[in-house]
């Protein structure tokens, strides 16, 4: 394959068209600011919709053939069902039943369950797919079998594109653990109930035609509607849309792991010595089990010192929860709900509040959360020596993460990565990233089990923390450590030519490409 | 019949080691295939490496297949050795000792936590010392499978050469004697600091395993000291608690283990522990009479971290030094428990700087006030001062600061 390719403000050479689409390279942080209108469905009329609100459709299948559904359309998915998942792959099974071909799939995320979707790519139902990749398909994709090019994109990325029209979403498919015949839909209750579904307000918003797919039909009205069935088209009702169990995964568990617990201690003991930890402060903690740690250790100083904070961003988990009941926490601004007593308290709990990637994330908003939270921590697969960070590929090249709200959480006024140094016998800090995710400047800490690297951009942290007990080390330091451990420098992967996806930064542009990975004998 | 000797561990679960197949041959030279999960970062240098210890350990024709899950090169070069000499070679491949392996130790250092890592577990190793353990301790006796104990030693050996232990004091727990006498050989070149003894019942077995140490120690010119630490598991031991203690002048301390005694005086151990409160005594006892330190077991419940905390404060009530550890996160735990009170520091300080003043004045006899202090007090004292010093509870030029009398 010969695209065209052009360096950007990273220095990374990137496609120059993505799927026929011309694009606009990274510029720099805050550096693009493009002009026009929001993208906008197209005008309907109340009058062609039933006056009695119901607009419940026999199955998946009539609902995409009412919506219009033809070649080459773009169809919408959640992923508040994470691993459980069961109506992506029913809508594009209803999809090959219809004999439609060239589809893209445009997931907030996706994840193994969602292994048949390999078939209607190979079958040609799927072009491709933009979204997060992980799994058999993120395989799948790294070998380069996919058509099209992935596009991976933030949270916030995601509804950026939405709304300035990067991405026309025809139809939006949407998982709804509650709904009403109008459409009217909740995440908080049901028997698939998942929290919230702010990943889908986007595409109930700009989607052409809108399809509610619920197992738990009420009437009306569904109170709270999460999402108003004022955008919808079609309510399908399935027996089944999600399995329980995998929603709500217990990603939750706290490490165990004694080097990961001093990476979470020394990242909390960092916030209190940075003076982070005063009240009324803010933070955000990930589900990985370090960010967890985290959180525990920042509660047990939060305690200890009689500190409280105003607002905590979730992913939220029965700690957070916890942390909130306990009066810890005076709000949880929550994105998803990773466990069962996230899903409750944001039911029960007027103080766990649900948000979405427009309130938190988006590049077109005026303002968003993200830049008010006074401390983050994130994970990530590789940092650099200029504290730049992969967080989609494995060291190999191949894909395995998806960005999620990484890239948008960078904005936080200290963002930390609480990570370990290598993981087996693979470095995590290396002398460059092997492929750019978030670049270096919106970095600032970086907490391993060998050392503390602050970023030298930031000499107010560094003054803080003089004369800490904490071990703070220079990066390259650190780096060098863990490369005599390892027997060396690790050799660059090896890729192929191909470039399978690409990563683009929060305002639209891209900031990388992957490209086709070797397949390895022997998978992690 | 070709040798085929394999080591190491595969399969699911197995991280951070590698699993090597050695088939001896008559001709044809190496065949090396590698299969590794970090093949694209080091494939190339894990095939130099196999290269280099086979032709190391003498082997010109064989047939090497290695399955690695992430091993650092220390338990690589382990595992092809190990694999080696099973398959009938007697060579060893020695790895060059890294500048941060050869500190040593002093007699009297503080020994209040030693963290016990199993000796064929190479993953364990690299990132034990982060947690600041007094003492570090590769286990070759109950962790490790009676099949596997030739694996272990070119392990522990390869370990205490090539891994960093950040300071820790380098504890090797031997196996019972005699088959112990054997691990000498493995460690003694390798600046092992302190030898851990298990099970020891004479005095006679302390002095065989010193003896062997010293003519190791002779043979191969080895100049810095290594120390032993036997531990009483036994009624019989009990008994002979102090025979034990004062049995080699390279005894530094002296411990105990309660399973087996317990076991073996016909009862089990309790939360309350009051089955073992007489041998304990005698451990204590034992140690200070021959003057050396006193070390309490293991407490093996990790999760239960309130009933550690309860068991370091009893184990220092009791007159014991130190404790063991079987997970990192009881590490700081004991440190916090051994730590002496504000009011202790403080007075080791006044009796301190009371007997360097007299020092000054050339005077043989040391006053607080109207008081005398006697010699111990004053040993006491400067140990106390010591440690606040080294874990930040008084600064290090303290003798600058107010002197509050």
């Amino acid at each position: 394959m010969s695209e065209k390719l052009i360096e950007n403000a990273a220095g990374r050479l990137v496609p120059a068209e993505i799927n026929g689409a011309r694009q606009v390279a990274f510029q720099g942080v805050g550096k693009y600011h493009p002009k026009g209108n929001r993208h906008g469905p197209p005008l309907v009329s109340c009058a062609d919709y039933p006056a009695d609100g119901n607009k419940v459709v026999s199955s998946l299948k009539t609902a995409l053939k009412k919506a219009g559904l033809r070649n080459g359309m773009t169809i919408s998915t959640h992923h508040h069902f994470r691993n459980g998942d069961l109506v992506a792959n029913a809508a594009f099974d209803a999809a090959a039943e219809l004999g439609v071909k060239d589809l893209r799939w445009f997931p907030s995320a996706s994840f193994p369950c969602h292994a048949p979707i390999i078939k209607h790519l190979e079958s040609g139902v799927v072009h491709h797919i933009e979204g997060s990749m992980n799994g058999p398909l993120g395989d799948y994709c790294s070998a380069g079998k996919m058509r099209g090019m992935a596009v991976l994109r933030s949270h916030g990325g995601r509804y950026q594109a939405v709304q300035d029209g990067e991405v026309h979403i025809d139809i939006a498919v949407i998982a709804a653990p509650t709904a009403d015949a109008f459409g009217n839909a909740t995440g908080d209750r049901g028997p698939s109930a998942c929290g919230l579904l702010g990943f889908a307000l986007a595409d109930s918003q700009y989607a052409d035609r809108v399809i509610i797919v619920t197992d738990n039909l009420v009437p009306f009205p569904c109170i709270p509607w999460q999402i108003h069935g004022n955008f919808v088209d079609h309510a399908v009702v399935m027996d089944s849309i999600g399995e329980p169990a995998k929603i709500v995964s217990g990603t939750t568990e706290i490490t165990r792991s004694p080097d990961r617990l001093l990476i979470a201690e020394h990242a909390a003991r960092f916030v209190e010595e940075a003076g982070i930890l005063r009240d009324g402060f803010s933070f955000q903690a990930g589900a990985g089990g370090t960010s967890l740690a985290f959180s525990i250790f920042l509660g047990e100083m939060m305690r200890e010192r009689n500190i409280k904070a105003r607002f905590a961003r979730g992913g939220s988990n029965q700690h957070l929860v916890k942390m909130l009941e306990e009066g810890l926490v005076e709000y949880i601004l929550d994105g998803q709900t990773f466990d069962l007593d996230g899903v409750r308290s944001m039911r029960e709990n007027p103080t766990h509040v649900n948000t979405s990637p427009f309130t938190s994330y988006n590049y077109h908003g005026k303002g968003n959360f993200s830049t008010m939270v006074d401390v983050v921590v994130l994970g990530a697969t590789e940092v650099d020596v200029h504290f730049n960070a992969n967080v989609v590929t494995h060291s190999d090249g191949r894909l395995l993460h998806g960005i999620g709200g990484w890239q948008n959480c960078l904005f936080s006024k200290c963002t930390m990565l609480p990570i370990p140094s290598f993981r087996d016998r693979i470095p995590v800090l290396v002398d460059r990233v092997t492929t750019l995710c978030g670049p270096g400047e919106l970095i600032d800490v970086v907490i391993t089990e060998r050392g503390i690297a602050i970023n030298p951009a930031r000499q107010d942290l560094t003054d803080k923390l003089r004369g800490s007990s904490l071990p703070i080390r220079p990066i390259e330091e650190i780096k060098a450590e863990v490369e005599e451990i390892c027997g060396g420098k690790p050799a660059p992967p090896k890729l192929g030519e191909k470039i399978i996806a690409a990563i683009k930064w929060v305002d639209g542009t891209v900031i990388d490409c992957v490209r086709q990975a070797e397949a390895t004998a022997f998978p992690s | 019949m070709p040798k085929i000797g394999t080591a190491g561990r595969k399969g699911t679960g197995v991280r951070s080691d590698c699993h090597v197949s050695l088939e001896m041959r008559e001709s044809g030279g190496l065949e090396i295939s590698v299969q590794s999960r970090v093949e694209s970062m080091y494939g190339a240098s894990i095939r130099t490496l196999c290269k280099e210890v086979l032709e190391g350990l003498g082997i010109r024709h064989a047939r090497l297949v290695m399955e690695d899950t992430g091993a650092l090169p220390f338990a690589l070069m382990a595992r092809i050795e190990a694999a080696a000499r099973r398959a009938g070679a007697s060579g060893e491949f020695v790895p060059e000792m890294n500048p941060y392996c050869t500190y040593e130790t002093q007699r009297d250092r503080f020994r209040r936590s030693r963290l016990y890592l199993p000796g064929n577990e190479p993953r364990f190793f690299v990132n034990a010392g982060l947690h600041r353990p007094d003492g570090i301790i590769l286990d070759l006796e109950d962790s490790v499978a009676p099949a596997e104990k030739d694996a272990a030693r070119v392990l522990v050996r390869n370990a205490l050469r090539q891994v960093n232990f950040y300071g820790a004091e380098r504890m090797v727990r031997i196996n019972q004697f005699p088959e112990g006498l054997q691990d000498l050989e493995w460690i003694t070149a390798s600046n092992v600091h302190v030898v851990l003894i298990p099970k020891v019942e004479e005095a006679s077995q302390v002095r065989e395993v010193d003896k062997r140490i010293q003519n190791l120690r002779k043979a191969q010119s080895i100049r810095s000291p290594v120390y032993l630490m036997p531990i009483i598991e036994s009624a019989m031991g009990a008994i002979r608690a102090y025979e034990i203690a004062a049995a080699s002048e390279n005894n530094v301390a002296l411990a105990l283990g309660l399973e087996d005694y317990t076991a073996d005086i016909g009862t089990q151990r309790t939360q309350d522990g009051r089955e073992s409160f007489w041998m304990r005594s005698i451990i204590v006892n034992a140690a200070r009479a021959a003057k050396i330190q006193p070390i309490d077991t293991v407490f093996s419940d990790v999760a239960d971290m309130e009933g550690l905390k309860a068991s370091v404060e009893e184990a220092k009530a009791l007159g014991f030094d130190g404790k063991g550890c079987i997970h990192p996160r009881q590490i700081a735990p004991i440190h916090e428990a051994f730590a002496p009170a504000d009011s202790e520091i403080a007075k080791a300080t006044r009796i301190v700087r009371a007997f360097e003043k007299a020092q000054a004045e050339g005077l043989g006899v040391v006053a607080l006030g109207s008081k005398m202090i006697d010699p111990p007090v004053v040993k006491r004292a400067l140990r106390t001062v010591d440690m606040a010093v080294s874990i930040g509870r008084l600064s290090a030029d303290w003798r600058e600061g107010a002197t509050n009398e």
